[in-house]
């Protein structure tokens, strides 16, 4: 590992060592079919945050009918506090794109397409070499590793919406409409981008296809939980000595992860971005997995001098300006919660309005339209019921 | 013929394929909604499934006319198994569910729902055009709202856009449902409404956050009558119309088209389809209109100019071999299509016949001719037209409508302000005595009713010219054209011309072809068909703006859905069944326009300079 590099802590899984273009030419002597049970063996889910299995979407981009099928990577790394994509895109290139040619292979995709988040809009010269590069390697184009294969990969810009990161907002980007969630069903693994079956993976998962690839899922499955397999990148930024991207084992505890990072004097601790939860010391003890705290990678770390409602506060804002606008509960929902913020902190409040509010982010848990209105509850939700104290006594 | 539609895949519902066999295995899924067990085809959305059921469920960003939007959030339902509460319109049942349309999290998610919409609700519901026809109105009741929970917009925060002569646009009362938005893009193929901004900030907005005047707005205001609230009217005229009936001075006479009397009852609690034209009547006489004339008979004009105009046409092809005459000859008595081709087919404005609308010949025949003939001064008349459309009111203020030396009609009506005036005026519509039409005008011919639905114009024109040239009535039973009605989006048909009269023998033989299109979205089909040279051979083309013609018109009352144009149609149908006089040409008081003032005869020198007009080439570049 170079000094120049953005990586605090390279584990044993992603960044162990691995021959460029190796993975793709042991995918193209597999069998299609192998592939898929060798991911369903690996355990791999989606390390967007949504956590969905890998092999599944893979197989129903496979199995649906159609004359195109689309790869797309999500590089709308998005979500606040998160950085490792962008890493990964710069540091590990080939696992990225490697991940991609054999899901295209694997689903009968000829067409990959990487949505990079606009604000990584310098990444997409070096990206676009690397892909002219794999070009000459034969690695990408007709006749792949002179097998009957084609897949190319092309680099289409986002336009700075947090909710692109949502596959179907993604998909209605890319076609060039607002960036609005679509209703699902349909599924993009049916009808995704142009209406064609679409497999839409995060730039992380399809980095860690080309190691399961080479070692194997048993291997895989060393690493991690007996429901979380492998390993995970996570950002920490915040309150620490080492802010940065670390790779840690599924399973990891917060605990760990602060001495790791060298953090002292922590409070609170944001797992999964803005739209995840905020924890106090009292549940450090637990675990980053799927079945425990699932993330999508950010980890935000405040420690004693941070005011909570602010870091609530903040959020609130951040989803009042990200909200696509497109349904109710989202869009008016969450103004109201910020208002609610503002009012505790002007000291002006009913505790039982308080309480109303507390009851309208559940519904907006279960009544959003997509993953952004669904979500963005759960720090004003979590914040002010993990730090009522500091926040309705100061208050 | 597939359409293809143009709003954004995140607005259109899951495409379920037909099974191969309704009763085979997987056709039929099993379902239990609240309850009940049923078995429902395979591919229906579980709102449809409640509705077939008898279940009701509150929507708002649904309508039947439109694609699914699946944004207001109004129709959760919970699905047994999902973490989340579905949409009812926008979900697909492909497997076998458990539904409970009302359980508890259901019930308070659709309140919360309600509360945030009314939140951001400016204005109280009386002071309201759509008071008491208003979807969030009647949401917020059935959710049992009874507080403004998260508060209530207290100022406005948007300024109302009048610059249209046709669509008033409040934003303030709008609750982002984009049933507009998908009425304009996709039901009309037009596309001036569209969302901007994001989160809190989105609003309905046009090109660059223009006024309505000054985009490429066609004026139909299909998108008023599938706006939940009272987010958008239609520009009322009424009170300048109660001031020319209150001044002494003024001879105000009212024409009322054929559609507003097939569905003004429903505006007072009448079902639809119930025919009202003899108590209208009465309601415009006792509300103090001097005249009430009916556009039946400038429908019948219209048709004489019109069917002239087409058979010169055809002479002038057939006969002189004139390359500069383009046929099809395109109707042009619907605003909106003229405004449609106007903006976005300028170059082949002269494919449209030069005849006026109905209404706008009326205005001239009667500051002209009516003048003369009661001795009343044109410049004392006011006239008013009833009519189902909002797209008149633009049309009525076209510089060049004036050719009497007088603006040809003064006001526009929508049938809704028609019924709004009648109730000020503090008369039960539907128990009023039936009186007739006013000479000169009087009764007008079947042909000239039948306008209002989509294909009218066709089987009124098909009558006379058919029989002007064979000297034979059309050869279908009953007069009836089946072909040119019902509700399908184009339809197309030829009827052969033979054993013409002497003057006609250049059409023997002739098979004349002729296409019915309602809706922009078909209007733009046909025009497509027509710049690839698919029109070739054809020679008549009706286009009516308005899906269903005008009984379905941006100004007629809300709600509607294609159901409640059928039975609209129908009474206009079965109205004229029984009508003595059902072709325009034997209309008497056609006969005697033409013997006594329009004396060159349909398409002379008088007709041109009074019952004709050109069009602009507007194209789509706004300044």
């Amino acid at each position: 590992m170079n000094n120049s590099s953005k990586i605090n802590r390279s584990g044993p899984v992603l960044f162990s060592e691995y021959e460029k273009g190796s993975s793709v030419k042991k995918a193209l002597e597999m069998d299609r079919q192998d592939i898929l049970f060798e991911m369903k063996d690996s355990g791999l889910k989606g390390r967007g945050g949504a956590g969905y299995p890998v092999s599944t979407k893979w197989m129903l981009t496979a199995a649906a009918n159609a004359v195109q099928k689309f790869i797309i990577c999500n590089a709308d790394e998005g979500e606040p506090g998160t950085f490792k994509d962008r890493v990964l895109l710069l540091e590990y290139p080939w696992l990225v794109f490697e991940g991609m040619i054999i899901a295209g292979y694997t689903a009968g995709a000829k067409n990959g397409i990487v949505y990079l988040r606009a604000e990584y809009s310098y990444l997409q010269e070096f990206l676009e070499d690397y892909i002219d590069k794999l070009r000459k390697e034969n690695l990408l184009g007709k006749n792949i590793c002179g097998k009957d294969l084609e897949f190319d990969i092309k680099i289409i810009l986002g336009a700075g919406a947090y909710v692109c990161g949502e596959e179907t907002a993604l998909i209605e980007s890319l076609e060039g409409h607002r960036g609005e969630p679509r209703n699902r069903p349909p599924y993009p693994v049916n009808t995704g981008y142009l209406g064609f079956p679409t497999s839409v993976n995060n730039v992380e998962t399809l980095a860690s296809v080309p190691h399961i690839i080479m070692k194997g899922s048993k291997w895989y499955r060393k690493f991690g939980t007996e429901n979380s397999s492998g390993s995970k990148l996570i950002s920490v930024s915040g309150d620490c000595k080492y802010p940065g991207v670390y790779e840690v084992s599924w399973g990891t505890t917060l605990k760990e992860i602060l001495e790791l990072t060298g953090a002292e004097n922590t409070k609170a601790m944001q797992i999964g971005g803005a739209s995840g939860v905020c924890l106090p010391v009292s549940e450090f003890h637990r675990t980053l997995a799927y079945e425990d705290i699932a993330t999508g990678g950010s980890v935000m770390i405040f420690n004693k001098d941070r005011s909570m409602l602010e870091v609530l506060k903040n959020f609130m804002k951040f989803f009042v300006e990200e909200s696509c606008g497109q349904c109710t509960p989202c869009r008016i929902g969450n103004v109201r919660l910020l208002e609610g913020v503002e009012m505790i902190e002007n000291k002006n409040y009913k505790p039982e309005y308080i309480d109303k509010l507390k009851d309208l982010g559940r519904t907006m848990q279960i009544a959003s339209k997509c993953g952004l209105g669904q979500t963005s509850p759960n720090p004003f939700l979590s914040i002010l019921e993990n730090f009522k104290d500091e926040i309705f006594s100061k208050n | 013929m597939k359409k293809e539609l143009r709003s954004p895949v995140a607005q259109r519902p899951m495409n379920v394929d037909d099974p191969v066999s309704k009763t085979g295995i997987g056709a039929q899924i099993s379902v239990e909604l609240n309850g009940v067990n049923l078995k429902v085809d395979i591919g229906k959305s579980i709102l449809d499934v409640c509705r077939e059921n008898n279940v009701y469920i509150p929507t708002l960003c649904y309508h039947e006319d439109l694609c699914i939007a699946g944004n207001c959030r109004m129709c959760m339902v919970e699905v047994e198994g999902m973490r989340t509460l579905q949409a009812a319109c926008a979900f697909p049942i492909t497997s076998p569910l458990k539904i409970k349309t009302f359980s508890d999290k259901v019930r308070k998610a659709r309140k919360h729902m309600a509360d945030l919409l009314l939140s951001e609700h400016y204005g109280e519901c009386y002071s309201c055009v759509r008071n008491n026809n208003c979807e969030l109105q009647t949401i917020a009741r059935e959710c049992g709202v009874d507080s403004y929970e998260f508060g209530h917009i207290c100022e406005p925060r948007f300024e109302i856009d009048k610059s249209s002569a046709a669509v008033i646009r409040d934003m303030d009362k709008c609750i982002l449902c984009r049933r507009c938005v998908r009425t304009c893009i996709d039901l009309q193929e037009v596309g001036v409404l569209e969302a901007i901004n994001r989160g809190y900030d989105t609003k309905i907005s046009t090109f660059m956050d223009k006024p309505l005047a000054d985009v490429i707005c066609i004026n139909c205001g299909q998108c008023i009558n599938r706006c939940p609230t009272g987010a958008l009217h239609a520009n009322d005229p009424s009170d300048e119309i109660w001031k020319a009936i209150e001044d002494p001075s003024k001879h105000v006479v009212m024409q009322t088209a054929p559609s507003p009397r097939a569905a003004i009852g429903e505006e007072f609690g009448l079902p639809a389809g119930t025919s009202m034209t003899g108590q209208l009547n009465t309601a415009i006489k006792r509300m103090g209109f001097d005249m009430v004339f009916d556009t039946d008979f400038s429908a019948d004009l219209t048709i004489m100019e019109e069917g002239t105009e087409l058979l010169s046409r055809l002479k002038k092809v057939i006969v002189d071999k004139d390359k500069s005459v383009k046929l099809p000859q395109f109707t042009s008595c619907s605003p909106g299509w003229v405004k449609f081709i106007e903006h976005f087919y300028p170059e082949r404005l002269e494919y449209l016949s030069t005849a006026k609308s109905p209404q706008q010949m009326f205005g001239a025949v009667i500051k002209t001719f009516y003048a003369q003939e009661s001795g009343i001064e044109p410049k004392d008349i006011v006239t008013v037209a009833l009519m189902p459309c909002a797209a008149k009111k633009f049309e009525c203020n076209r510089p060049e409508m004036n050719s009497s030396g007088y603006k040809d009609v003064d006001y526009g009506l929508t049938t809704r302000e028609m019924a709004k005036m009648i109730r000020e005026a503090g008369l039960k519509l539907p128990d009023l005595p039936k009186t007739n039409f006013d000479e000169p005008f009087g009764d007008a011919s079947g042909a000239g009713l039948i306008f209002g639905a989509t294909g009218g114009v066709m089987e009124a024109a098909l009558r006379t010219v058919y029989e002007l040239v064979t000297g034979r009535p059309v050869p279908f039973e009953g007069l009836n054209i089946d072909v040119c009605r019902g509700m399908k989006g184009i339809k197309e048909a030829k009827i052969k011309l033979e054993n013409c009269k002497d003057e006609f023998s250049y059409l023997e033989g002739v098979e004349l072809k002729f296409i019915v299109a309602h809706g922009t979205a078909n209007a733009n089909h046909v025009m497509k068909m027509l710049i690839r040279g698919e029109l070739e051979g054809y020679h008549f083309v009706e286009i009516m703006a308005c899906p269903g013609g005008c009984i379905g018109g941006g100004g007629q009352p809300i709600p509607t859905s294609e159901l409640i144009r059928k039975l609209r149609a129908r009474a206009i149908y079965a109205e004229e069944s029984t009508m003595p006089v059902r072709k325009s040409h034997e209309n008497p008081r056609i006969k005697y326009i033409y013997n006594k003032f329009l004396t060159d005869g349909p398409g002379g020198k008088l007709s041109h300079k009074l019952l004709h007009t050109k069009y602009v080439k507007r194209g789509k570049y706004i300044l």
